[in-house]
């Protein structure tokens, strides 16, 4: 027996249009050739759809202004200027605290106290040694493979080639690349964050002690981000969290 | 119902003080993740206990070396024992590095009743490890035989005399009195104990349905060991046809790392063979074959279900142990087969993830690349943060190297960290929050100038001797200050003069932005800290 065409092709899934004239009676259309999809078909059919909100990491409140839909997966950051560690702490933290892993390459200096006052879950933060410059991609690279925050502070030149590899791999594994420091990086960041002016408050000459830094972020980026945003913030606040202060304003 | 095994257990106590060279009269404790696993005769009667947190354990015992453990140097160090009771019997099991077990059954026809079996097995490890560690250097081995290895192993750790003999039959009652805490459940442990089931004894004469509806699979199994029976039973109907899983190699391989990690992979498939059949070994056998024909085959057994990760560890252990072990006990040539075979199967239990909570995927990606990471650059490269408490920010947290696998017993994350614990006690002169957000490893010695270029100095009231204007580094211009607090002294530890510190901490601002934390020690200025 064979069937028209048009019965052997499969409807789209979820087609609501009503059905065509059947030239056959129904029975005929429950034949096996008809009711029996192949494996990869099934697949198709049943695999789970990716939204939009699972491609990105969450930030912490106080840095909606700064990255308004959270840090996209597959992208990178720079993060630079006097208190670029505190702000690297702030990412880190929204982002861990929702169950993310992150890791830190190469800067052994990184204050633990700090980032657990900004709100870092320690319990998902790594703290890798400088590796040889030589080995440096590879450890990079197998970080950025199955953690979703990996934070970068290179001492050495790193080449274009081995950023080239990187950033490949970060956008196919959705993680999230953050270079703290000034130094020269071969490759243009999906998104620049600049601590452009800070100043601490709470203690003079000899009396008082420091309570909280009033910081002026500026965001530049590509695509989405390619507007300038200037955000004012405390980095930290007197608890050590980086918290929101009024907005001076789009740039 | 089976009998449980008549069983012979050897334990050596204290193995992971004795396999990293420490003398019973040397006062030492050996810690893992911040607690204490065993402490030397010397240490314990300054009042070291095991489970003691190392704060305390300190400070009962300040002379004591502190040693971190090293599984894999303890197992190098019991092959020779194990290849030494082989002449007693071939089916010599090993628990953990430090105690085997065997089963009576065979071996006391040979040697004509137990107290001589146990007897010549005190005498060949005696032997062998004072061939091997020197005589002196360790404390001797324990003896126990009871009905099933549970008992045996409880026997061999009983204090009073070198070996107990349990009669056959009498183990039920020699199990009454131990506490419920030897069953190594803590969590069920917990309850048993707020219920007022303090004892075996007790656990044992509840009514088996009761303990079913109450406590599961997990309470029948405790309440099977604290009636002297098998834990689990086992599997026997139905034997899927063979679990086994190998791996040749070729060309040989000699050298551990290479092995180990085919060793990693193989743990892996024989787990994943057993899990998706809802199974569980009790005994796993691990077979080498070598490019001369030499076959080694060690038995490993683990009461609690061996898991992928502590699988693996136990394979790399023994062939570390094969591999660099002494002459008798070395292969002639490389390794160009290794075979896992699981034994004594048993329901793998109704383990099953959670949902919220607990350890995800995530969590188990992200701990096999820190443990790949730190394959490539060496033990200590990739560390998690760990709360110790102190002053000094650099004090507070500490680093500790990330763990190889999941962490026994940490049920919310893979890796035991302890971030600021709620209820620990405030440290008074603490640096305030907010705290440095970089803290130098090393930190840089400065000069701190007045306006007449004169270094500042504070004196012992806590006085500055003129106001800071200046920070040089090295012999450049330097940054000037904007504003400042402090000084605050830090008198530690004056009743200890080898670990007395006294300092005084400032927080400067200058005019490059940045504030600092300066510290003044023994007449030198120093960068703490920045806060970046």
């Amino acid at each position: 027996m064979t069937l028209p065409s048009s019965l052997l092709a499969e409807p789209e899934p979820f087609d609501d249009l009503p059905p065509k004239e059947h030239p056959v009676p129904l029975a005929t259309t429950l034949s096996p050739v008809r009711t029996v999809p192949t494996l990869a078909e099934a697949a198709l059919r049943v695999r789970p759809t990716t939204l939009a909100v699972e491609r990105i990491l969450p930030v912490l409140p106080a840095l909606v202004g700064l990255v308004p839909d959270g840090l996209r997966r597959g992208s990178s950051l720079g993060v630079s200027g006097p208190g670029a560690r505190s702000l690297a702490m702030a990412l880190m933290a929204g982002t861990t605290s929702a169950g993310s892993w992150a890791a830190v390459v190469g800067d052994p200096d990184l204050g633990l106290v700090a980032a657990g006052e900004a709100g870092v879950a320690l319990e998902r933060l790594a703290i890798v040694t400088t590796p040889e410059p030589s080995a440096w991609g590879d450890v990079v690279g197998a970080l950025v493979g199955s953690l979703d925050l990996v934070v970068v502070a290179p001492q050495h030149r790193v080449g274009a080639a081995t950023v080239r590899r990187l950033m490949a791999r970060v956008r196919e594994r959705g993680s999230v690349l953050i270079r703290v420091g000034d130094g020269p990086w071969p490759d243009r960041f999906d998104l620049t964050l600049t601590v452009v002016d800070g100043s601490w408050e709470g203690h003079g000459s000899g009396h008082g002690r420091l309570l909280l830094r009033r910081a002026e972020v500026l965001a530049s980026g590509r695509r989405a981000a390619s507007r300038e945003r200037r955000v004012a913030m405390m980095l930290p606040s007197p608890d050590g969290s980086p918290a929101s202060s009024e907005q001076t304003g789009d740039g | 119902m089976t009998e449980p095994a008549r069983t012979l257990v050897v334990r050596c106590p204290d193995w992971p003080l004795t396999a990293l060279g420490v003398a019973p009269s040397d006062p030492a404790m050996v810690l893992a993740s911040g607690r204490v696993v065993a402490a030397s005769t010397a240490a314990r009667s300054g009042g070291v206990l095991e489970g003691q947190r190392r704060r305390l354990a300190q400070s009962m015992c300040p002379e004591a070396a502190v040693l971190e453990r090293d599984e894999a140097v303890e197992a190098r160090g019991f092959e020779p024992v194990v290849a030494a009771l082989s002449d007693i019997t071939p089916w010599v099991e090993l628990q953990r590095p430090g105690t085997c077990a065997f089963a009576v059954r065979g071996p006391v026809r040979l040697f004509g009743g137990e107290e001589s079996l146990v007897d010549s097995t005190a005498v060949t490890v005696q032997e062998a490890l004072d061939d091997t560690l020197g005589v002196g250097a360790h404390p001797g081995c324990r003896i126990g035989v009871a009905d099933g290895p549970f008992a045996a192993g409880l026997a061999a750790r009983s204090v009073d005399g070198r070996a107990v003999l349990v009669p056959a039959g009498a183990t039920p009652g020699f199990l009454i009195p131990f506490p419920v805490s030897v069953l190594e459940r803590p969590d069920l442990v917990d309850v048993l104990v707020r219920l007022g089931l303090t004892t075996l004894g007790a656990l044992a004469a509840l009514p088996v349905a009761d303990v079913v509806g109450r406590f599961g699979s997990e309470g029948l199994d405790a309440q099977r060991l604290a009636r002297g029976l098998d834990g689990r039973p086992l599997q026997l109907a139905g034997h899927p046809p063979d679990l086994a899983v190998g791996i040749e190699m070729d060309p040989p391989v000699e050298r551990i790392d290479q092995v180990a990690f085919a060793a990693r992979s193989l743990a892996g498939s024989l787990h994943d063979g057993l899990a998706c059949r809802g199974l569980a070994c009790r005994r796993v056998v691990v077979e080498a074959e070598t490019g001369h024909g030499e076959r080694l085959v060690r038995r490993w057994r683990d009461e609690g279900a061996i898991g992928a990760t502590a699988l693996a560890d136990r394979v790399r252990w023994q062939l570390e142990g094969w591999l660099n072990g002494p002459p008798g006990v070395r292969p002639t040539s490389g390794l160009v087969r290794l075979d896992l075979v699981p034994e004594e199967l048993v329901h793998a239990g109704s383990h099953q993830p959670g949902f919220w909570g607990g350890a995800t995927a995530a969590d188990e990606w992200a701990l096999r690349a820190l443990n790949r990471v730190a394959a490539m650059l060496g033990p200590g490269s990739v560390r998690v943060p760990e709360w110790r408490g102190g002053r000094d920010p650099a004090e507070q947290m500490t680093l500790v190297p990330v763990p190889e696998g999941p962490v026994a017993g940490s049920v919310d994350g893979l890796i035991p960290v302890v971030p600021h614990p709620p209820d620990s006690p405030p440290w008074p002169g603490v640096v305030p929050a907010p705290s440095p957000a970089a803290v130098h490893a090393a930190p840089a010695a400065v000069e701190v100038l007045d306006a007449a270029d004169r270094t500042v100095i504070v004196d012992g009231r806590g006085v500055v001797s003129a106001e800071p204007v200046r920070l040089c580094q090295g012999g450049g211009a330097g940054v000037g200050v904007v504003s400042w607090a402090g000084p605050w002294p830090v008198d530690e530890r004056w009743w200890d003069p080898s670990r007395h510190r006294r300092r005084a901490c400032m927080q400067v601002v200058f005019d490059d932005g940045l504030a600092r934390l300066l510290v003044l020690e023994e007449g030198r200025w120093w960068v703490a800290a920045t806060y970046d």
